[in-house]
């Protein structure tokens, strides 16, 4: 177990940030993680991946997804106006705050098996392989998934960057 | 120069970093060549570098004490079970300070009435006492007459205890529960890998009668109603669809008692 705790501790920051991700929600995405822990607590010694990371996101991955599709009590999709400020905290400089937001919130347009093979392969750093491996998904989706997901995100914060551009324009 | 053609993964992947120190050299020669495709590079790479600043916060942020994973190890080694500490502090400051004190432990966010309330008493005291390894019930199943009477004096009703043999489920026994709105029954079950349920019942303020409402709260499921008064929460760590007959059958039961 001492093996188990110097593999998996330094992964919780990651595993919360990208449980908030694609929960949208402080309190529940730490409840999941919490979840995730106990779990692989249980099941550390029978686990067959000998990939630490790539098994825990699993977990983690399998419950938000479980949680995301079944959850009655709490409203599945919370309109982005509603989401409290703190959910991601605060960036450095407000303009970068400002650029930072709009692009998490056009993160939360994408379709969630968009996002998931985004935020894992991108922000998370796991390779494309481990990502497959963590969603069950074939290499070739992960790779077509990611390209989609790059440029629709390109796109939308195009498109904002446009609008704004356009609307100060007609203001002038 | 190995000649083999670049890919649109071959592009992805220097974005990521994760290319063999060759092929990203190779790489770097096409993009040189390509303003298109270079362009459409560098805004990935731009995007990627905003994602993870924006999101690089979070994993900044302080863990909550909830998420220390050495106290869980150690929890775990021990031969109580507890999980969920504070599910268990708070139980105990329950029973101590009794149903009325309860009022003041309740979050703002907690669901104050209904069958949502019940659906969440239920979920906290399968996470208090479906974790007990050496008294999860009071009273055990031998003695269900003796439970039936104390559930009936507690909650100014009759509350019949629910078979689930044929769904795979033995009897294990149950005790009276502090709610914040008064004493519940609880009933145990499990199956024969050691899998419990828990079956929660108390008189009903709001929501008189409900429909069966799926629940569910850190990795617990359940599926709440109310009949003529009484409200039901069925919870467990069983998955929805393997809850969800069980809870029917618990209340097709239930309602031919009445």
């Amino acid at each position: 177990m001492k093996d188990m705790l110097r593999q998996i501790e330094p992964l919780i920051p990651a595993l919360r940030r990208y449980a908030r991700s694609l929960l949208r929600d402080r309190s529940a995405a730490d409840d999941l993680v919490q979840d995730c822990l106990e779990r692989a607590v249980g099941n550390w010694s029978q686990r067959k991946n000998d990939n630490p990371r790539a098994w825990i996101f699993t977990i983690l991955h399998n419950l938000a997804m479980t949680r995301l599709h079944r959850t009655v009590m709490r409203p599945r999709h919370i309109a982005i106006e509603d989401v409290q400020e703190d959910v991601y905290a605060q960036a450095p400089s407000q303009e970068d705050g400002l650029r930072y937001r709009e692009l998490l919130q056009a993160l939360d347009r994408l379709p969630e098996e968009q996002k998931s093979v985004l935020l894992l392969a991108t922000v998370e750093g796991l390779s494309y392989a481990e990502t497959a491996g963590v969603l069950d998904i074939p290499l070739g989706t992960v790779m077509s998934r990611l390209s989609r997901a790059r440029e629709r995100l390109l796109k939308e914060m195009d498109g904002e960057h446009s609008a704004t551009v356009a609307h100060l324009r007609s203001v002038k | 120069m190995s000649g083999r053609p670049i890919t649109e993964e071959d592009l992805h992947g220097y974005v990521d970093h994760v290319l063999p120190s060759d092929r990203e050299t190779e790489v770097s020669a096409y993009l040189d060549a390509h303003p298109d495709a270079a362009a459409r590079v560098a805004a990935y790479t731009q995007q990627r570098i905003a994602l993870r600043a924006a999101l690089a916060p979070v994993a900044e942020e302080p863990l909550p004490p909830e998420l220390d994973l050495a106290r869980m190890i150690a929890r775990r080694g021990r031969p109580q079970r507890m999980n969920w500490w504070t599910s268990i502090a708070a139980a105990i400051v329950l029973v101590c300070a009794g149903g009325a004190g309860g009022w003041s432990l309740r979050g703002p966010s907690a669901p104050r009435e209904g069958i949502a309330a019940v659906a969440r008493e239920a979920a906290e005291n399968f996470a208090v006492y479906g974790s007990d390894q050496s008294r999860p019930v009071e009273l055990r199943a031998a003695d269900r007459a003796e439970l039936v009477n104390w559930a009936a004096q507690r909650l100014g009703r009759p509350v019949t205890v629910p078979d689930l043999t044929t769904s795979g489920y033995r009897f294990m026994g149950g005790r009276i529960v502090a709610t914040a709105h008064g004493p519940a029954a609880m009933f145990m079950y499990d199956d024969n890998r050691g899998t419990r349920l828990v079956m929660l019942a108390r008189p009903m303020a709001a929501d008189q009668n409900a429909p069966m409402t799926p629940h569910a709260q850190a990795g617990i499921n359940g599926y709440a109603w109310a009949d003529n008064g009484l409200g039901y929460s069925l919870v467990g760590p069983a998955a929805p669809e393997t809850l969800h007959p069980i809870a029917n059958e618990v209340r097709r039961q239930l309602s031919r008692q009445i």
